[in-house]
């Protein structure tokens, strides 16, 4: 992978930290007006997802990360791996636990998913903006309550829990946003 | 959306009114003073040997001799010093390459200005009028580069182990010892410390002068005659900016043919290339440079400061990226 040298940096690059790909997230450039320019980046760890910050001499150089984003469809979890498949090459990958993490609870078969991979190996995945799941158990609720103020718990088909209005029942299909974990709508039949 | 907005400016009216309100105040403050306004060129044959300063370069015609886009006047002005011009000020333009941030932009505005006859103590007094009399400052403060390493951590920038002491406190930041770790250049430190560890802890709404840098970061500053591991040079720092840097001239040729040595040497150490010292400004301080004190400031960070914004491009009628 090839280096990167300070002057090259800046949002969204993929770089070596610590043994780890990180994506920067913020570059500022220290620079007195005599003496040595230094960068202040900070940069997100991709596997582990923690925020660090660093500082690099202006004019040095990093190790890249051979990091890219593929989409690929959600398939099937075999009990240890959740599997993906490339839409178009139909190449298949498999990933662990730890790269799914909490997506898990959003996956939806057939489902466009974006898997970061490096060196080719899936680190993380992240599902679509907005999913559609059956809802598997919830209180019956109050009839007639159709402003939804006050809500109640929805397990969901993939054990996910949503907040949802009452009116919503066991068997119906609600759309979610995966972003903030919050009900939007029932589904479009 | 983005792309169809970028004709329009980076400032807003409101504060390309200040801007020219404060070019016309500072002018004034000048004239009062019989200070002479100059423009020098900003297209030279020569550029700068600083180590830290890179100019933009410019071919005259495509075929023709390289020039220098000038990062500061400072070479042509010592040269009308040295003519007899008396005491002199610039107000425009100058150009650096690689410097991009939210205090800086490739081309900005720089007041440069060089008082014949006056001492650093002199000319920070004026800064102190001119500071109060343009923005509205606080009176002035002043401290040296020393005392201040001393008060905000405990190191002594002069001592023989300095080195060790300046690693010793940048190692307690986790996010400075990537490069601290595997650092033994003493310069590389004192800027490092100064940057991480002490400008974030100076006052914000009172402008501080730091004088008496060591004399390894002299640059075209005097040496102290009392004592020669300091330089006679000063920095004034304003709401978290580096506002500006001057210096008890250096008048000496041969000192200053020594200084383009020591700066190629140190460019060679730091991969970069060498420049050649203006041969122009050394036969001027041969002919004589009288004795002065001279400053550059950064006219849209004391903008910026006038107007609390944090950003450069918010000061500027086109930044660079809608340049």
């Amino acid at each position: 992978m090839a280096n990167y040298s300070t002057n090259e940096f800046k949002a969204g690059l993929k770089i070596m930290q610590d043994g780890e790909p990180c994506a920067i997230v913020e570059n500022e450039m220290v620079k007195p007006g005599k003496g040595q320019a230094f960068n202040r980046v900070k940069i997100r760890k991709l596997i582990s997802g923690k925020v660090v910050e660093k500082t690099f001499k202006s004019g040095d150089s990093v190790e890249g990360a051979d990091v890219i984003d593929v989409d690929m469809a959600y398939l099937y979890n075999d009990g240890e791996f959740w599997h993906f498949m490339n839409g178009e090459s139909f190449e298949q990958i498999a990933a662990d636990e730890k790269a799914v993490g909490d997506a898990m609870k959003w996956l939806v078969e057939q489902d466009e998913c974006t898997l970061t991979l490096w060196n080719g190996n899936p680190i993380s995945v992240t599902p679509p903006n907005f999913v559609e799941l059956e809802i598997t158990e919830t209180d019956p609720g109050l009839k007639g309550d159709t402003a939804g103020t006050g809500g109640k718990p929805a397990t969901l088909s993939t054990g996910a829990v949503v907040r949802v209005p009452l009116f919503v029942q066991i068997g119906e299909v609600i759309k979610v946003d995966t972003r903030t974990g919050e009900y939007v709508s029932r589904a479009q039949k | 959306m983005q792309r169809d907005s970028a004709w329009q400016p980076s400032a807003d009216l409101a504060t390309l009114r200040a801007r020219a309100a404060l070019l016309a105040k500072v002018r004034e403050f000048f004239a009062a003073r019989q200070v002479l306004e100059v423009d020098t060129p900003l297209l030279a044959q020569y550029g700068v040997t600083d180590p830290h300063l890179e100019n933009l370069t410019v071919r005259l015609s495509p075929q023709g001799p390289l020039y220098y886009l000038q990062t500061s006047p400072e070479y042509a002005m010592k040269r009308l010093l040295a003519a007899g011009s008396g005491s002199i000020y610039q107000l425009g333009k100058v150009f650096r390459s690689d410097e991009q941030s939210r205090r800086h932009n490739p081309e900005f505005t720089m007041l440069e200005w060089y008082r014949e006859g006056f001492s650093v103590a002199d000319l920070l007094d004026e800064i102190d009028q001119l500071l109060q009399t343009t923005v509205d400052a606080k009176p002035l403060k002043q401290q040296r580069y020393q005392d201040l390493f001393v008060e905000k951590l405990g190191v002594d920038p002069l001592a023989v182990d300095a080195v060790a002491q300046l690693k010793r406190v940048l190692l307690t930041k986790p996010e400075l010892a990537d490069w601290a770790t595997a650092e033994d250049d003493l310069d590389t430190l004192l800027d490092g410390t100064m940057a991480f560890l002490i400008e974030p802890t100076l006052p914000h709404d009172t402008p501080l002068a730091v004088t008496h840098y060591p004399a390894s970061q002299a640059a075209l500053a005097m040496l102290d005659p009392e004592q020669p591991e300091v330089a006679l040079r000063f920095e004034v720092f304003y709401r978290g900016v580096e506002l500006a840097n001057g210096y008890q001239e250096l008048t000496d040729a041969g000192e200053q043919a020594r200084r383009f040595v020591q700066d190629n040497q140190r460019r060679a150490q730091l991969g970069k290339p060498g420049r050649d010292g203006d041969l122009r400004l050394l036969a001027a301080l041969q002919h004589g440079l009288p004795n002065c004190a001279g400053v550059a400031l950064g006219f849209d960070r004391l903008l910026m400061a006038w107007l609390a914004r944090e950003h450069i491009s918010q000061v500027l009628p086109f930044a660079i990226d809608r340049a």
